[in-house]
């Protein structure tokens, strides 16, 4: 069973709700998350690798459970997050693509074969041996790319991956994800972002309060500003 | 290691790390038991011939030399004044040799390699100890350091602008939650990499 599933979830921190009886199937390829800040979109987004588990309902990947199946889903999907400086764990750019295959089993001369394909389509290749929290900003997004891409997921989904970047970088991560082969789901609030994009869904406090090609879906985005 | 790695092919370079840790302790362990200058004058030129053969730039290796330096401007003057130049030459010269010796490791090794390094030291333990968290464990703390650093950096700007400087509290305040903060960040990166036992 292909997709994402939201059945009926509701979620809050403390006494604070978040989501409320969120239902959704997300099957499309290129899938936009907008809403305002607080609205509950990250919490969305966090659920799909099982960062959140809901207080009520199920979210499910590929017919997995995320609150029972969190370490199989989190194979599925990759999480790219908002600051790459968060993600990135290892001290070089290539120890930290290659720390993602870690756990996998794999021979060393596979993970370097891997590791230095994967640089080379990001552009990295002449990075490898480099400080990792030397890079600028979008090389440090484009490796926390990298390192999510490696181990090959189904589904990446991104938590605001432009918002530290400039336009040139934005744009360049924007293509990036809207090129890859994967299922990709994006919160973001860069709405010029989406225009190549299959389905955009928009949050309000909590509920899905628009859900549709992204001009019909930003037009409504936009008038809840006004 | 954290970011002085200086990428190469030497033999130095390709040498596995556990090979060389286990030289570098060698090494200084016969330093540290030569008596004579002359012997240490040889320890010293196969120290500078292996960083010549590593093809390391001067500046990099200068950079992890030269803090030893201004010890040992203090320390050997003090050794002449109250041993003699005997003892002078080889507190200073094992001193610079065992610092010259460590740079050459840290110049030529990635922190990957010392951390599998370690883990292969800790098989033996394997049935009493997790290796793998333990490599983790340690790359954590040395990933750390560059982003603690950063962060202080941040802190100390940020209360120069706001003309709070004296004050111990706005430094160490912010610069705890922030460590905080990013402490969870990365746990939560961390399991969403897979790493979440």
């Amino acid at each position: 069973m292909s997709g994402i599933r939201f059945e009926d979830v509701s979620h809050g921190y403390g006494e604070r709700p978040v989501l409320h009886e969120i239902s959704l199937d997300i099957t499309e390829q290129r899938v936009g998350i907008v809403g305002a800040n607080g609205s509950g979109k990250s919490t969305l987004a966090r659920m799909v690798n099982g960062l959140v588990t809901p207080d009520r309902g199920r979210v499910s990947v590929h017919g997995r459970d995320v609150a029972k199946n969190g370490r199989e889903v989190r194979r599925l999907v990759g999480f790219v997050f908002t600051n790459p400086d968060n993600q990135i764990v290892m001290p070089t750019v290539a120890e930290d693509v290659a720390f993602s295959l870690r756990r996998r089993g794999l021979a060393k001369e596979e993970i370097a074969g891997r590791v230095a394909a994967i640089l080379e389509r990001f552009g990295l290749s002449g990075h490898a041996d480099h400080a990792a929290h030397r890079l600028s900003g979008g090389q440090k997004q484009l490796l926390a790319l990298a390192s999510v891409l490696i181990a090959e997921p189904a589904v990446v989904v991104a938590d605001e991956p432009t918002t530290l970047l400039d336009a040139r970088n934005a744009r360049l991560i924007t293509d990036l994800l809207t090129g890859l082969d994967q299922q990709v789901l994006v919160v973001t609030h860069q709405l010029e972002l989406l225009a190549g994009f299959d389905r955009v869904i928009v949050v309000e406090e909590g509920r899905i309060v628009a859900d549709d090609v992204p001009d019909a879906a930003i037009r409504h985005y936009l008038g809840l500003l006004a | 290691m954290i970011g002085f790695y200086h990428p190469g092919h030497s033999l130095l370079h390709r040498a596995p790390a556990l090979l060389k840790l286990g030289l570098l302790s060698l090494l200084i362990a016969v330093t540290v038991a030569l008596q004579e200058p002359w012997q240490l004058g040889v320890v010293l030129a196969v120290a500078v011939l292996l960083a010549a053969s590593a093809r390391l730039p001067f500046r990099a290796l200068w950079r992890q030399v030269s803090p030893v330096l201004w010890v040992l401007a203090i320390a050997v003057p003090i050794q002449l004044l109250f041993a003699d130049w005997v003892m002078a030459v080889m507190m200073g010269g094992r001193l610079l040799i065992a610092v010259l010796l460590a740079a050459l490791f840290t110049l030529t090794t990635t922190v990957g390699a010392v951390l599998d390094a370690c883990e292969q030291l800790l098989r033996p333990l394997r049935r009493w100890v997790d290796t793998d968290r333990i490599g983790l464990l340690l790359a954590l703390t040395i990933r750390s350091i560059p982003v603690i650093a950063a962060i202080v950096g941040e802190v100390m700007e940020a209360r120069k602008a706001r003309g709070t400087q004296g004050s111990v509290m706005s430094l160490a305040v912010p610069v705890i939650v922030r460590s905080l903060q990013s402490a969870e960040a990365l746990g939560d990166a961390l399991i969403a990499r897979g790493f979440d036992d």
